[in-house]
């Protein structure tokens, strides 16, 4: 299998502040690839750097064989933050046309993505108000119709689920196994253990350091139980472990 | 293509901001009437009061468009100035004449004394006229069988004419062209810069940076969408000044609106690249006593001649500097295009800097 994204020996640091250490991670074409991690461990800036909104400190991001940044590779990754950056004053239709504009889509076809988009986060009958009167799930699930808008090979979601609902959640990631399933490689970051269950792989980060990755099942059985949870905090343990020893 | 997204985007929420944009289309044009009726006004007639003073020095006064006063009884000058308010008081006391003066408000002071002035010599003149007439009759006389051959003395006639202007000039005509151009400079230079703050402090800036989008697309996409707002307002406040507050135009239109599009022009572009140096609208608002106001000092309204050497090459980094000059030069003087056309190229050679900065800026979003 060709990876779609590869990191070797990534670190990043804000000034002084070491955010990301050596990361090395390798995410194949195809794959929901998870980024799980307590807030404040450097998912969001990782993410960053892949997409190409920043630089790392030293290593080499890849994505698509090609060095990040690249404009064109841009073309094909669809980006959702975790702060929503909408405009307000626009209504959620454009919103969506100004991004679909963006990324060249034709008229007709812009009009099509607009409306699957909005309709796969059950937005469809909101396009017309303007964004500053959405609740603050309407407007995460327009951030992700926007990463959506224009048919990207990959997929790169920082939180997408948080502040949606039960039901809405279920439906995301429905929709995500089927993007899967036609091809695209999906990245996602969470701090929700139940949604990691989901993931092809995982990347278990804490202090800007990978602790552990795997399958969700390799991880299980590696450390012999039943729930990632209690495999984070037993790798997590283990680093410190480590770094006590060294 | 992605710049035409751009600016499709920004007119949209132009046109939705509806306080904004009647502060870009509208103040200008309260500020400049408010202005224009302040400094054009007529000044009130002096008062002035007059004590012990010759019949034929109070017609010449009145002559002179001021409102005497005559007072008999003997207060202090003072005292007549504050209980009449009076600009001044006039007083003779045997042959000597006291002039004083109130100077609550010094042009108006001056005014007064040069009237004053005019018609005591004026009235001494006549004086003299007649004693030489007389002096003449006199010795034609005695005399009888001499022609006397005096030259008379006849008052020179003073014409006076005016390179620029005339004599109804105000102090305003002269202004107003660098008002105008300097409240174009202004508001585009605050509508812009907040513009693109708010993208940078709502994040959508950042988000931007995750498309294809190029540095370069979205510094032209706000010089085009706010532009439009900018060529709307110029030609707004050009019309305004010109056609409704009858403001001295003596050469072209279009070329003052030629230079007013390139003074909104540079403004546009530096508004958009010092608000990558402000993370609110208030740091915003810091950069307009420091890059804004002293643009005007050095756009005509003091005179450029008289400043320190040093000044004077501040000034040549001062857009204003050239945008006040040229429309002074077409409003007032009348100029045509090829004698402002070095100020134009100069305002345009700050554009493309700015241009090429601001693309240079948005490197802190993205290397690429
Ligand atoms: N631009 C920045 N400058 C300085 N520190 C930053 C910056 N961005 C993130 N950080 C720091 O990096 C760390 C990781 O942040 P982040 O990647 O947002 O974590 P997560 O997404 O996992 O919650 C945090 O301690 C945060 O304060
Ligand atoms: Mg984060």
């Amino acid at each position: 299998m060709t990876s779609t994204i590869e990191l070797i020996q990534v670190s990043k640091s804000f000034g002084k502040k070491n955010v990301l250490n050596n990361i090395n991670i390798k995410v194949d074409a195809g794959q929901i690839f998870g980024l799980i991690g307590p807030s404040g461990s450097g998912k969001t800036t990782l993410v960053k750097l892949i997409v190409g909104m920043d630089q790392p400190s030293s290593g080499q991001v890849q994505v698509l064989n090609t060095q990040v940044p690249n404009l064109k590779l841009l073309q094909s990754i669809g980006y959702m933050a975790q702060a929503d950056a909408l405009y307000n004053d626009l209504t959620g239709q454009e919103n969506l046309a100004f991004f679909a504009s963006l990324y060249k889509l034709r008229k007709d076809v812009q009009q099509e993505r607009i409306a699957y988009a909005a309709n796969l986060v059950a937005l469809t009958s909101h396009l017309s108000k303007k964004v500053q009167n959405y609740s603050g799930g309407m407007k995460r699930r327009l951030s992700l119709a926007i990463a959506l808008i224009h048919d990207p090979q990959i997929l790169i979601l920082d939180e997408p689920t948080v502040g949606i609902d039960p039901e809405l959640r279920k439906s995301i990631w429905a929709e995500i196994v089927r993007l899967k399933s036609e091809g695209k490689t999906i990245l996602i970051t969470t701090h929700v253990m139940d949604e990691a269950e989901k993931c092809d792989q995982l990347a278990m980060v804490r202090g800007g350091e990978i602790i552990s990755n795997g399958s969700p099942a390799a991880l299980k059985s590696h450390y012999n139980i039943n729930s990632l949870e209690e495999v984070f905090l037993r790798a997590g343990g283990e680093k410190d472990e480590n770094n006590r020893i060294s | 293509m992605r710049t035409i997204a751009l600016v499709k985007r920004v007119c949209i929420q132009m046109v939705r901001d509806k306080r904004t944009l009647a502060l870009m289309m509208v103040a200008p044009l309260v500020i400049l009437t408010l202005l224009h009726f302040l400094i054009s006004s007529d000044p009130n007639t002096p008062r002035l009061g007059v004590n012990g003073a010759e019949e034929s020095l109070i017609d010449e006064l009145k002559e002179k468009e001021l409102k005497v006063i005559p007072f008999d009884q003997l207060k202090s000058p003072n005292q007549l100035i504050k209980e009449e308010d009076l600009d001044g008081v006039l007083k003779m006391e045997g042959d000597q004449l006291n002039l004083t003066l109130t100077n609550d408000d010094p042009s108006k002071a001056k005014l007064l004394q040069t009237k004053v002035m005019q018609a005591i010599s004026t009235v001494n003149a006549k004086e003299q006229a007649t004693n030489l007439a007389q002096f003449a009759e006199d010795i034609g006389q005695q005399l009888p069988n001499t022609p006397i051959n005096l030259i008379q003395l006849t008052m020179p006639e003073i014409s006076t004419s005016y390179v620029y202007g005339n004599s109804e000039t105000t102090f305003f005509d002269q202004l107003s062209p660098i008002l105008v151009g300097f409240f174009v400079f202004f508001f585009v230079f605050l509508i812009s810069g907040i513009g693109l703050l708010r993208e940078r402090t709502t994040g959508t800036l950042d988000r931007l940076m995750a498309t294809p989008i190029q540095r370069k697309d979205i510094v032209f996409g706000y010089l085009i969408g706010y532009g439009l707002f900018a060529i709307i307002q110029t030609i707004i406040v050009v019309f305004y000044a010109t056609k409704v507050l009858d403001i001295m135009l003596v050469g072209s239109l279009w070329n003052v609106i030629l230079i007013n599009l390139a003074l909104a022009l540079v403004a546009l572009l530096l508004g958009i690249l010092l608000s990558a140096f402000a993370n609110s609208e208030f740091q915003m608002m810091q950069f307009i006593p420091i890059a804004i106001v002293p643009q005007v000092f050095f756009a005509g309204i003091l005179p450029f001649e008289g400043m320190p050497e040093w000044m004077q090459i501040v000034a040549k980094f001062m857009p204003m500097y050239y945008g006040g000059n040229a429309l002074v030069d077409v409003m007032y003087k009348g100029f045509g295009i090829n004698d402002i056309k070095n100020e134009l190229f100069v305002l345009l050679g700050f554009a493309l800097v700015f241009i090429v900065l601001n693309i240079v800026a948005l490197k802190k979003y993205r290397k690429i």
